[in-house]
């Protein structure tokens, strides 16, 4: 007959509030393992969503998310004549301090003088709340554009339209104001971030270097004067390729990195620099969260466990005065030190999993880490369970007798 | 008839230098299967300790100690494992029942004989037998808390059987109930004495069971002051 899950059964409010409170504890402390996750996926998920199978970027660099790059776009053309290179395309990475300009207007293309226009009456009407936004300029009929369109179209030839994030909570047809200009949404995108958690945005390459330069004219400047024979604004910041499938990416790589000033980073590189440069603080910061947290559930076990122990001081004593092994005594605590653990674990994980998609950053949880977890709550509650075992070990039979 | 429980000249103290105490000296006494033998004094006489050292959870400093026809202490223990020597031959009754709290009256006396590797629903099954001979089988569900204290301390005889000991020890079992339970207590006592022929030592200040026993000891600062037949 089992005595622990016996004595259980016999206080089983008490134990269920406990696993209640434990649960919960749990339930945060999976959390951090499922928010960093979340992190480890956030910022893998612009690099990805761009499908590149190689990252051209300056020479010396990890760009373009991990460190500056700062490359001319004529490279792109160099690139795609590679063999192996089925596609390539230049991008431009800022993030900006847009503002949420005003609902839907009209739908027509706008000039040159319309840009100049429209930097006008932005620059009279400051209003709307303030976005930021990860802004990716790209050439539309080239690699880089966004992973999925949930909504309107992808960005023409025309001037001064966007696709926006589904993410930043714009509508479509309304109007983001960027370094004075406004932008039209003609397109919503499926949900992708930057690495630091930013809606994303897509603006022609044009577009993007004209802002570039708005935002920052001496510094535009100055590389223009450091880029070497680039034109005058041709600054991208990488150039991504598509290869074919019986390329070798590393070998094409390798190719590239012959090249003077330039870098080449394989896509695994890119989300190896990714996970290591950008998410390593996140990792520290959530880790040690949840190191506390697990500490300060050892401690609650272990405290409950020696409680419960020392609450059956007078049953442990009668079962050593009766005869009962110490294997019996120890099995009493450990299990209950188990099960108490178990049933808090499946507790927390359950609720968790249950309003895990509320929360404000995405909380990505797979079997392997709740598997893991579990395994080291088991952990946490054998190693808690020793001072309880330690107690009961200690009890003398002679305490049974007497009053 | 044989002794079941045999001292010679045992000997304990607690303590060293100023503090000690000499809670027993120079005790010999013998326990015969079938016998019912009571041990009395006063506050701190010594027999609580003695049952102890009977019960092999107190070490003596001196004598021999013989259980069952064999040595168990002699200048040392002669086993190494007590609590099987406990479980097999003694057969315990406290002063509060101790029943686990979380077990029936079934699984308590169930419990004792499982430790000894009787599978579980053989053990069930005794134990009820049991709790009918000790008149307390409609009671065999019931959890000790639901228990009045003469039956509670009946289920803890029968745990106290469970094991068919040749040794049964209590300590004050009489204490916690009024005087006819304490007499059918008695009672049961000196059936299973008789029927099991078991040696049964019992510890009390209850003056209301001394003509219950077959031989009534005295103690008096640790040592032996005198013994009476009440029968
Ligand atoms: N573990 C111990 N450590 C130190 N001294 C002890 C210990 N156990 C008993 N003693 C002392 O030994 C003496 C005998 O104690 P014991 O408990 O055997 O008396 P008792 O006859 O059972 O008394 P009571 O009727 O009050 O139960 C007392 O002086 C007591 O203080
Ligand atoms: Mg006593």
């Amino acid at each position: 007959m089992n005595l622990a899950l016996r004595d259980i059964r016999h206080n089983l409010g008490r134990f269920l509030l406990t696993c209640l409170g434990l649960g919960l504890l749990l339930g945060v402390a999976l959390a951090m393992v499922g928010i960093y996750g979340g992190v480890v996926e956030e910022a893998l998920s612009l690099a990805r969503g761009l499908r590149a199978d190689l990252w051209v970027v300056e020479g010396g660099s990890r760009g373009p998310f991990a460190e500056a790059s700062r490359i001319p776009g004529d490279v792109r053309e160099a690139v795609a004549r590679l063999p192996g290179v089925t596609a390539a395309g230049s991008l431009t990475f800022q993030t900006v301090e847009a503002r949420h300009a005003g609902g839907p207007g009209s739908g027509e293309i706008p000039s040159e003088e319309l840009v100049r226009e429209r930097a006008g009456e932005a620059g009279r009407q400051r209003s709307g709340a303030v976005l930021r936004l990860q802004v990716i300029g790209y050439e539309p009929d080239r690699p880089g554009g966004p992973p999925g369109i949930l909504e309107g179209r992808g960005i023409g030839r025309g001037r001064l339209e966007m696709v926006l994030d589904r993410g930043a909570g714009a509508p479509l047809g309304a109007m983001v104001e960027m370094a004075n200009i406004r932008y039209r949404v003609v397109g919503i995108s499926t949900r992708a971030v930057s690495t630091g958690g930013d809606p994303l945005a897509w603006i022609t390459l044009r577009d993007s270097q004209d802002l570039q330069f708005r935002l920052n004219p001496p510094a535009a400047r100055r590389a223009q004067q450091g880029g070497g024979g680039a034109l005058p604004q041709d600054t991208v910041n990488a150039v991504i390729a598509r290869l074919s499938p019986h390329a070798d990416p590393a070998s094409v790589a390798a190719e590239i990195r012959r090249w003077k000033h330039f870098a080449a980073l394989t896509a695994a590189e890119q989300e190896q620099v990714l996970t290591r440069s950008v998410v390593d603080r996140a990792r520290k910061q959530l880790g040690l969260f949840t190191t506390v947290l697990l500490l300060v559930s050892a401690v609650i076990v272990a405290l409950i466990i020696y409680t419960l122990t020392m609450d059956k001081m007078r049953e442990i004593a009668t079962l050593k005065l009766i005869g009962a092994p110490d294997s019996t005594i120890v099995a009493l605590v450990m299990q209950q030190a188990m099960l108490l653990g178990a049933v808090s674990f499946a507790g927390g994980a359950a609720l968790l999993l249950a309003v895990k998609d509320h929360f404000p950053r995405r909380v990505v949880l797979g079997p392997e880490e709740i598997a893991g977890f579990g395994l080291l709550v088991f952990v946490i509650c054998l190693f808690a369970s020793l001072l309880g075992v330690r107690y009961a070990l200690r009890v003398e039979p002679a305490q049974a007798l007497g009053g | 008839m044989s002794a079941l429980v045999a001292l010679q000249g045992i000997a304990k103290g607690f303590g060293a230098g100023e503090a000690r105490v000499q809670a027993l000296s120079d005790i010999t006494l013998s326990v015969a299967a079938g016998e019912v033998v009571g041990l009395r004094g006063p506050s701190g006489s010594g027999k609580s300790t003695l049952l102890n050292l009977v019960a092999c959870i107190l070490e003596p400093d001196e004598g021999i100690l013989r259980l069952a026809g064999e040595t168990v202490w002699q200048g040392r223990w002669a086993k190494a494992d007590l609590r099987a020597l406990r479980r097999r031959t003694i057969g315990f009754i406290f002063q509060f029942h101790n029943l686990l709290p979380f077990l029936d009256a079934t699984d308590n006396v169930a419990l004792a004989m499982t430790l000894n590797d009787v599978p579980l629903p053989e053990a069930r099954d005794r134990a009820r037998a049991l709790l009918d001979y000790l008149q307390i089988g409609r009671r065999a569900g019931a959890m000790p808390a639901k228990l009045s204290g003469g039956e509670a301390q009946r289920v803890a005889i029968a745990r106290a059987l469970a094991n068919r000991p040749h040794i049964i020890l209590a300590d004050e079992p009489t204490a916690a109930l009024d005087s006819e339970r304490a007499q059918v207590v008695m009672d049961l006592l000196r059936r299973v004495a008789r029927e099991q022929a078991a040696a049964v030592l019992v510890v009390t200040h209850d003056d209301k069971i001394f003509g219950r026993f077959d031989r009534l000891v005295s103690l008096r600062d640790g040592r032996i002051e005198g013994e009476m037949r009440p029968g």
